[in-house]
């Protein structure tokens, strides 16, 4: 019991910089966040925030946790070092998902009922603009030059390209059946879109917005309809993807070059969203219907432990300590 | 990289094409067939004047949505007809340049309604008919059934009960054809999943008003005489399409059991209360625009217009032959808020659907039940199968 806790004061006193980092999980059903020790895997507190949190990012500079509390119809912003509340933030009905610009502002957040993108400066709190998009808007990327925002709109089947200077729509693409998350490689030169119905991800080219590839999903004995692709995170060396395949409780690792996939691991129930630590040694994993977090290894790409959360844990978001 | 995407942003804004932007115009029409006035025990089941429409409308607005981004528009004509002046007023639709038609319809004027479009350039999507015949031996090719069958229904209830362990069952039918029709629904379920039916009772219909003043008293005496001295059973399953009396069953039967069926406990396309698979999300587009709970009819004609509005966008398309081989094709699949992809099946056009079994309130399940298993869908378990068919096109 002694050594770890001397482990990590060692590294604490020794080690810069640390490699300690928190977790932010969101409790979809407790209306808690839930802070995580990604060192000791221990959870150090559970915080009561607004009704239905869902989406949750933190700012690039660290200082502002935010979360979208669906059922408030805004998003509220936390001190993460702290966890005090803030401030809010207008956010449109029933926010699901958003994402910041690389800058730090503005965010972006998909509005599900109104068919719109509503863009918020965090630092005015007002909102710049609407941008009218598919139906039922749900996954958010943003290209890594900041010039792009993508909106994944669940009824339409498409990527809707927001240049982010102009709000005009660029590029729509056609995907598959309800997509539900969007992300790029780092170097700009793909766009992942997972496609929940039609179990598939979608390989885009951003430049033109063609398809590159469609990447599929197996495992024996487990229906093909539990194959449900949602949550994604890609290493910063673009070396490999995670997907997230929702009730089939697996995460498929994809080899980002080949756009193969490389193995399937398997973690807690209706896996939903992930994010890595800040030095990509663990991959998180919310899983919404065992009320767990999964710890990944992702050098040995070995599920390596549970962490009891609130109920329906959502979205995960780390930072550095 | 992102530079050339603007370069294409600019051609898509030309004029050019802009002219092309309007190429495909998808017309449909919605045929509302009625067939006298609805008479609910409860006046909580009084349906809406734009019953079905309404579904239909919030589908359309679904696919323009869509449709602006990829150069196409939907129009849709509402008509309200008799069963015997459906066809005429099918054919003005279908004049004025309808390719589709969604039927809310009776069985009969949906068989009739094929027979006279037959060999033309429409297709027919069934949003209403539950009848079992209609995917067996009065099948008919140029009719695609949104609408799941009376058999659908019964087996999503069927593996419930298997699951619940309530396998012995008391059904009480009514004296309607569709009474009827749904008590051999439940007797074939109740076979096909090794229920055991150990009472059978049919409850008349003898006219007169179904809504009065003081009917509770009335009702309060008779239903436990009428269900007294039965068989041991697990529970009450009411075949009453009609809605004669499934509702006077629940805590006024002699054994308190459980009422499944078409009361208490009933399978369905669609509940207000649903919320799995990101429903909330239409019903509260559909709340929005209709000061009103969305109903099944609502739920089955806003499928069918998603339907075509997905056929229409994945073949660029507009020419119903076109839209029809595609959507009977292995690559066609629409999301439904049922949590996986819903196709039809080849075998007698009828659309692949999980069912929801609800209460007055909550959604309690929804079938396919996990543990039935299939060698290609576990959705092929609920309804006729391809070896039970005796669809012939």
């Amino acid at each position: 019991m002694l050594r770890p806790i001397l482990t990590a004061l060692a590294i604490a006193a020794f080690a810069t910089p640390t490699l300690a980092a928190r977790a932010f999980v969101s409790n979809e059903k407790s209306n808690t966040v839930t802070v995580i020790d990604t060192e000791t895997f221990e959870v150090i507190e559970t915080v009561p925030v607004g009704v239905r949190p869902r989406g949750i990012i933190l700012s690039p500079s660290g200082h502002e946790l935010y979360i979208c509390t669906s059922d408030m119809d805004h998003v509220e912003v936390y001190n993460p070092e702290t966890m005090e509340f803030l401030h809010t933030l207008p956010s449109g009905p029933d926010p699901e998902l958003f994402v910041l610009h690389p800058s730090g502002n503005p965010l972006y957040i998909a509005n599900e009922d109104d068919n719109i993108v509503t863009v918020v400066d965090v630092i005015t709190h007002e909102v710049i603009t609407e941008v009218p998009v598919g139906v039922e808007p749900e996954g958010m990327a943003v290209s890594p030059d900041g010039k792009y925002v993508i909106n994944t709109s669940e009824t339409t089947n498409m990527a809707h390209f927001i240049n982010t200077e102009t709000y005009d729509l660029d590029i729509n693409v056609l995907v598959d059946n309800r997509p539900r998350y969007a992300r790029f490689t780092s170097d700009g030169a793909k766009l992942y879109v997972t496609a929940e119905i039609g179990g598939t991800v979608n390989v885009i080219d951003p430049a033109t917005g063609d398809e590159l590839d469609k990447i599929e999903f197996a495992v024996s004995g487990v229906p093909p309809e539990a194959l449900q692709p949602v949550g994604m995170r890609i290493t910063k060396d673009d070396r490999l993807a995670f997907v997230a395949l929702g009730p089939s409780n697996r995460v498929a690792v994809i080899d980002v070059a080949t756009d193969e996939v490389i193995e399937y691991l398997l973690v807690g129930r209706r896996v939903w969203h992930m994010d890595f630590t800040p030095d990509e040694k663990y991959l998180f994993t919310t899983n919404g219907n065992s009320n767990d977090v999964s710890v990944i290894d992702v050098e040995n790409l070995k599920v390596i432990k549970s962490i009891p959360v609130g109920e329906l844990p959502w979205g995960v978001a780390i930072m550095p300590k | 990289m992102i530079r050339r995407a603007v370069l294409i942003a600019a051609l898509m804004l030309s004029p050019v094409f802009a002219m092309a932007k309007d190429a495909i115009v998808m017309k449909s029409v919605v045929v509302k067939v009625e067939s006298g006035p609805a008479q609910p025990l409860s006046r909580l089941d009084l349906p809406a004047a734009n019953d079905g429409f309404a579904g239909a409308a919030v589908g359309l607005a679904d696919n323009n949505t869509t449709g602006r981004f990829l150069g196409q528009s939907f129009e849709a004509a509402e008509v309200t007809a008799t069963p015997e002046g459906a066809i005429e007023a099918a054919e003005a639709a279908v004049a004025d340049g309808a390719g589709a038609i969604i039927a809310l319809a009776s069985s009969e004027t949906l068989v009739a309604l094929a027979d006279h479009f037959a060999n033309r350039d429409v297709i027919i999507l069934n949003a209403a008919a539950r009848d079992d015949s209609l995917r067996n031996n009065e099948c008919r090719a140029n009719v695609l059934h949104v609408a799941p069958s009376r058999a659908m229904l019964a087996d999503a209830l069927a593996q419930y009960m298997v699951w619940k362990k309530w396998d012995e069952w008391m059904l009480i039918h009514g004296s309607h054809p569709a009474d009827q029709l749904k008590a051999d629904a439940y007797r074939r379920a109740a076979r096909k999943f090794g229920l055991e039916i150990v009472e059978e009772r049919l409850f008349e219909d003898t006219g007169g008003a179904r809504r009065t003043d003081s009917g509770h008293v009335l009702v309060q005496r008779q239903i436990p005489k009428f269900t007294s001295r039965a068989d041991d059973h697990d529970v009450v399953v009411a075949a009453d399409e009609t809605g004669v009396f499934g509702d006077y069953l629940a805590y006024r039967t002699t054994d308190p059991r459980p009422v499944v069926g078409d009361a208490g406990l009933v399978a369905r396309t669609w509940h207000p209360g649903f919320e799995g698979w990101g429903a909330t999300q239409i019903q509260r587009r559909f709340e929005k625009a209709n000061s009103r709970w969305m109903t099944d009819t609502d739920y089955q004609a806003w499928l069918a217009m998603r339907v075509i509005g997905e056929a229409v966008s994945r073949t660029k398309s507009a020419d119903p032959a076109v839209l029809k081989d595609f959507i009977l094709s292995e690559e066609f699949e629409v999301a439904g808020f049922k949590g996986q992809a819903l196709s039809f099946r080849p075998w007698n056009n009828q659309l692949r659907q999980g069912v929801l079994l609800a209460d007055g309130k909550l959604v309690v399940t929804v079938s396919p039940q996990e543990e039935f298993l299939h060698q290609k869908t576990r959705l092929d378990t609920l309804g006729f199968d391809e070896p039970e068919t005796e669809c012939a096109f």
